[in-house]
């Protein structure tokens, strides 16, 4: 039942404006740039705790979610800039979120692990593993009770496929045929521990043939693999047909989080992926073509870079938050 | 593919009527689904089966299937389930079949649903009822009798309260779903079978984070819930022969806390037993004491707690479990006690 290949076909890149496919690359870049922010961010003190970069991730955000319709519903992970951004997030919302303001898209309260945002159909990003597939399965399931063809999209790690909720998850979604696409980031880690270590299965999409749903493997660093591979499992959400599960081949180029430097991975491994940036991938077809020029692709950094150093300088103008404003977020009534 | 809710048209229920507890648990449930097409209830074997406990018996037939759904066994997995429809406009009730069951749906009922709304900012509410099943006197062993009443009480973000009678069930169940708050709802199954006059009209819509003084008495303050309220009630009614006025005051929530009531009725009689069927380490029976002495209302020299033993579990055998729940005779013991000490003072 596993495909080994995303059916490519089904979406040619020819017949997608040049015009959408450069705002994928822009929305790549600057989800790259906001995370380099980040970094800074923290030197200078404006962002503490933790983060959880997805770089090197950023064409399964942005693929998957440019496959979505405006009235579907996503749960994400605390490795989420990538997806919320992906799904129009202002930046200065996350920045200010990032930074524990009152403008943040949760108020400040949530921080880089729970960007949150009701209004982008963006209803939950988890800080606990597998937490998040159940809840797509109740979103996806509300749709079909309510008689609309919204799905819900789930993203989590390689890691989450040895959680317990995951194989409840999608047990749930095949036995009710819930409009669900369940998406595994497999980037080669749980935490500090590599996946062959943990996982004796190396490809998780087979993991789908235990609950009966198709599984698709796909080349997590081309966006176009990406988006045709999600929009093939959203139009079999939407026809009644259920759930697919998705495992994305992809690589963190950071560590776990900020505190991880990452020497766990073996000489050679990390340069073998920046050989497959999204981002360069993805620009190299976006000149061969011919949207855009290298002057041009330069350009679209340069417009980004600028975005996210006035979005981040914005953030930081906004107010933290009183108690009085969170004592609010506890309770509806 | 799509399937839409069906609405219910019914003719409405007498005002009042002689309900069991479990009958009680059904019509708020029944009554809950005809006022609101967005109230679902989901859990093992609820729909053709009608629960394990008989507490959803014809709902399936009134509602569908849509509405009333059996789920595969995986709590932790039809509690997100749940949240995700509480969060996409709807209100499930959520049936854990049995209280020993809810820490398999730990992460869902300790981070998700109490935590969902505030860590968004406020973007949403979470209108899910737990409700959870327990207690002793069945005979269904040590994974099979716990109250677990108090094992999530502390923590904001989730309501937690607990049914004693089938009034109090009814009005309860009802309050606990119309709340826009996760709310944990216990269930004795111990008392399924109890019979009592319940009021099914529109306004029995109990109060949140309400205590409810069940009798009132003069000499003095029982504290109890669940099974526990209807042996201090029994007990109530023992002392009355002996010329001792008990005031039983029906504690329900657990969070809110309403230790006012309480602290009103030690005004009255200035004497105090607790009722727990649970041990009374990290209990809300601790809870009560810990707020009255903060307060400086607390009687020390006047007060008795009758809970579970520290150092055992419940256990099969039929003989020690009754043993080891505090009964009427108990209770009433507990009560001529204190009394005693408090007029020798």
């Amino acid at each position: 039942m596993t495909d080994t290949v995303a059916p490519a076909s089904h979406l040619d890149p020819a017949s997608l404006e040049p015009e959408q496919l450069l705002g994928w690359q822009r929305r790549m870049l600057e989800i790259r740039l906001f995370e380099e922010k980040v970094q800074e961010l923290f030197q200078e003190g404006l962002v503490e705790g933790t983060t959880h970069l997805c770089q090197g991730q950023e064409a399964v955000s942005v693929g998957a979610v440019n496959a979505l319709r405006p009235d579907d519903f996503l749960t994400i992970t605390y490795r989420g800039h990538g997806h919320a951004l992906a799904r129009g997030m202002p930046m200065e919302s996350a920045f200010a979120e990032l930074m524990g303001r009152s403008g943040g898209c949760c108020g400040g309260v949530g921080g880089s692990m729970h960007l949150t945002d009701f209004s982008r159909g963006l209803i939950g990003s988890f800080a606990i593993i597998g937490a998040g597939l159940s809840v797509a399965v109740g979103a996806s399931l509300s749709a079909r009770l309510r008689g609309t063809t919204q799905a819900a999209i789930s993203f989590f790690g390689d890691g989450a496929t040895n959680i317990g909720t995951f194989h409840e998850a999608l047990n749930m979604a095949a036995v009710w045929r819930t409009p669900t696409v369940f998406v595994i980031e497999n980037n080669l880690y749980g935490e500090y521990t590599p996946l062959k270590e943990t996982t004796a299965v190396e490809d998780l999409a087979r993991r789908a043939d235990a609950h009966g749903i198709p599984g698709t493997i796909v080349d997590g660093q081309d966006i176009l693999a990406v988006h045709a591979a999600v929009s093939v499992a959203l139009e079999r959400a939407r026809s009644g047909d259920g759930p697919t599960l998705i495992e994305m081949k992809t690589y963190r180029f950071r560590g776990h989080s900020r505190t991880d430097p990452a020497k766990y991975r073996p000489a050679g491994e990390l340069d073998t992926w920046l050989e497959r940036d999204p981002i360069v991938l993805f620009g190299r077809q976006l000149e061969a073509a011919g949207h855009a020029s290298a002057q041009e692709l330069a350009d679209l950094r340069a417009q980004a870079q600028t975005d996210v150093d006035a979005a981040a300088e914005r953030a930081a103008e906004s107010p933290f938050p009183t108690l009085e404003e969170i004592v609010d977020y506890v309770y509806a009534a | 593919m799509s399937t839409q809710l069906e609405t219910s048209t019914v003719t409405p229920e007498p005002a009042a009527a002689e309900l069991s507890y479990r009958e009680a648990i059904c019509a708020a449930l029944s009554d809950e689904m005809a006022a609101d097409a967005t109230v679902l209830l989901m859990g093992e074997d609820v729909a053709e089966a009608g629960g394990v406990f008989k507490t959803s018996e014809g709902l399936v037939d009134r509602f569908g299937r849509e509405r009333v759904r059996n789920t595969p066994i995986c709590e932790n997995g039809f509690v997100g389930v749940a949240l995700g429809l509480a969060v996409t406009g709807f209100r499930p009730v959520v049936e854990i079949m049995f209280s020993d069951f809810l820490p398999t749906a730990g992460d869902a009922i300790v981070n998700e649903l109490p935590k969902f709304r505030f860590m968004s900012g406020g973007q949403c509410s979470v209108p899910i009822t737990v409700r959870s099943i327990g207690g002793s006197s069945g005979r269904f062993g040590t994974q099979h009798s716990a109250t677990g009443e108090s094992w999530y009480m502390a923590l904001p973000g989730l309501k937690v309260v607990t049914a004693g009678t089938p009034d109090s069930a009814y009005s309860l169940l009802r309050a606990a779903i119309r709340e826009d708050d996760p709310v944990l709802f216990f269930e004795h199954r111990g008392l399924y079978g109890r019979k009592a006059l319940v009021d099914r009209s529109d306004a029995n819509v109990a109060g949140v984070g309400k205590a409810h003084v069940a009798r009132a008495g003069t000499d003095v303050t029982i504290v109890a819930t669940l099974m526990m309220l209807d042996r201090a009630l029994q007990a109530a009614a023992l002392l009355q022969e002996e010329g001792v006025s008990a005031e039983v005051v029906d504690l329900r929530w657990l969070r809110p806390f309403d230790e006012e009531t309480v602290q009103q009725s030690l005004a009255r009689t200035g004497r105090l037993v607790i009722v727990e069927e649970q041990l009374h380490d990290a209990g809300w029976g601790a809870s009560l004491i810990s707020r009255l002495a903060r307060s400086g209302s607390y009687p020390a020299a006047s007060t008795r707690v009758l809970s579970l033993p520290e150092h055992l579990l419940v256990p099969y055998t039929p003989r020690l479990e009754d043993e080891l729940v505090p009964s009427a005779a108990r209770i009433a013991d507990a009560a001529r006690e204190v009394v005693g000490a408090g007029a020798a003072s």
